[in-house]
């Protein structure tokens, strides 16, 4: 009977929840906790974001999805500052992203105001990663439906560092992290990069390219991609790609893109 | 600076009437305090030690309240414990200091206490944070405080140099006590010295009959 009430796209992929799901104080009997699997699924179904930590600092990109032709161009910005030198990106919904933002902000700012130094990287994304756990044991609370790619730099050991947060509450340190539909097809092209050595203007290329290349100009709606990065060159403040190289960036991928493609065309031709 | 509030103790309370100091040089600190604890004209303890240890290479120097600032202290050292496990690494000293002064200042109304905190991290290398009492806190390259310190502002004045060395240091702090002791009837008894670099702690005592200065 439960199949009823689970929307179609679910209940056709996934077994049945079976009164278990109902949540997330529940554990199923073979050790699930489905409400937060499928805060997950919200995460899954929404614009790709990825994030590199290069030698020379963290780039985070995302696919911003266009729902509306009146929206404006650069509004809604989908990369957002925690504290000087903190920023993430985040995939799915968009009001709990908020939620989850202005917690990192805060927790900047308190220890800060406590210790008197700026908050380390892996300090900051497991008071994030705790934040985000704890909606996941409450029944009068519901998951957070977003995962978030948080970049960090401390200017007292001067290291920067990348780490992901998911809807579950587990937080982990990345060379290399992706969350949202494309989320597959950009860890496989992130691991055939050398992240020992990339740079961060190299790695900007590459996010656009993924993120154009694994963009489906006839199924999904049209999108912006938004860059913002932490290194050197922005003096370890986190920032917004400068235009002039965000769109150099964007033309030089699109323009690899098709030389790849124009090549496999070739390539069918002498067939 | 903290020589008057000796006349504002409650009745019957330990007070640490004192000369604390403390000096940076490079590679470290060097800290030091007299041992005389009095209760009104009783000396309660006379080898007391007012240079507590917060963490492995970060100490505070106490005056003021015996009770205030051995409470702020134990506190600073419990919160720099589980600070140092969460960011896995030695706290720095300007965290230890923060900390002291939060408590110094959002509790100024309750406590009596001005404390000197200094020590060595492979941040910034030796530093020196004096919190009077209301709860300021000033970085600077050396710091006296408690009663007895008003005797000898013009003393350190005129014998700091900036640049000392380690030993230089040791000796400056030394004689400026020992001629605090000299005139102050709060402080008295031994100096401890505590010396804190990279390579750890060195704790040291000068008996009460081989000060520098004295009679």
């Amino acid at each position: 009977p439960i199949l009823e009430f689970l929307p179609t796209s679910i209940s056709t992929t996934m077994s049945s929840g079976a009164g278990y799901d109902l949540s997330p104080t529940t554990f199923s009997p073979d050790g699930r906790l489905f409400q937060v699997e499928y805060a997950h699924k919200a995460v899954e179904n929404s614009g790709t974001a990825i994030g590199i930590r290069c030698v020379d600092g963290c780039v985070l990109g995302v696919e911003k999805v266009l729902l509306s032709p009146l929206l404006k161009a650069g509004s809604n910005k989908q990369l957002h500052t925690l504290g000087p030198h903190h920023g993430m990106a985040f995939s799915g919904w968009a009001p709990d992203a908020r939620q989850l933002i202005d917690r990192g902000r805060s927790e900047v700012q308190s220890y800060e105001e406590t210790y008197g130094s700026e908050i380390p990287a892996e300090v900051l994304a497991e008071r994030m990663a705790q934040y985000v756990h704890y909606f996941t044991l409450h029944g009068a609370l519901r998951p957070f439906g977003v995962g978030a790619i948080v970049a960090g730099y401390d200017p007292e050991t001067k290291k920067h560092a990348l780490h992901m947060i998911e809807p579950n509450g587990v937080q982990y340190r990345y060379f290399g992290a992706a969350l949202g539909k494309g989320r597959m097809g950009a860890k496989t092209e992130i691991e055939k990069l050398n992240l020992s050595t990339i740079t961060c203007r190299e790695a900007l290329k590459e996010i656009a390219k993924i993120i154009h290349t694994l963009h489906d100009e006839g199924k999904d709606k049209p999108f912006e991609l938004e860059l913002s990065w932490l290194c050197e060159e922005s003096s370890w403040k986190h920032q917004h790609v400068p235009s002039a190289l965000a769109n150099e960036v964007e033309a030089a991928a699109k323009k690899e893109i098709e030389d790849a493609e124009m090549e496999d065309d070739d390539e069918e031709d002498d067939e | 600076m903290s020589g008057a509030f000796e006349s504002g103790a409650r009745k019957g309370e330990v007070a640490t009437g004192t000369t604390i100091m403390a000096v940076a040089f490079e590679g470290g600190v060097v800290l030091g305090a007299d041992s005389r604890v009095s209760t009104g004209t009783y000396i309660a303890n006379r080898v007391s030690d007012k240079v507590a240890a917060l963490h492995d290479s970060i100490y505070m120097c106490r005056s003021g309240s015996a009770a205030d600032t051995q409470a702020i202290s134990d506190y600073v050292r419990y919160f720099l414990a589980s600070h140092a496990t969460e960011i896995n690494r030695p706290p720095t000293v300007k965290t230890a200091a923060t900390l002291a002064r939060k408590l110094c200042y959002e509790n100024k109304d309750a406590l009596m206490a001005g404390v000197i905190v200094g020590g060595y991290d492979p941040i910034e290398g030796g530093s020196v944070y004096v919190i009077p009492l209301g709860g300021t806190l000033m970085k600077m390259p050396f710091a006296i405080g408690g009663s007895g310190s008003t005797y000898i502002y013009g003393a350190v004045d005129a014998n700091y140099k900036p640049n000392m060395t380690k030993e230089e240091c040791q000796e400056f702090v030394k004689k400026s006590i020992a001629h605090a002791m000299a005139r102050d009837g709060s402080s008295g008894g031994i100096i401890r010295l505590v010396t804190v670099d990279a390579t750890g702690t060195t704790r040291d005592y000068i008996p009460g009959d081989q000060l520098p200065y004295g009679p």
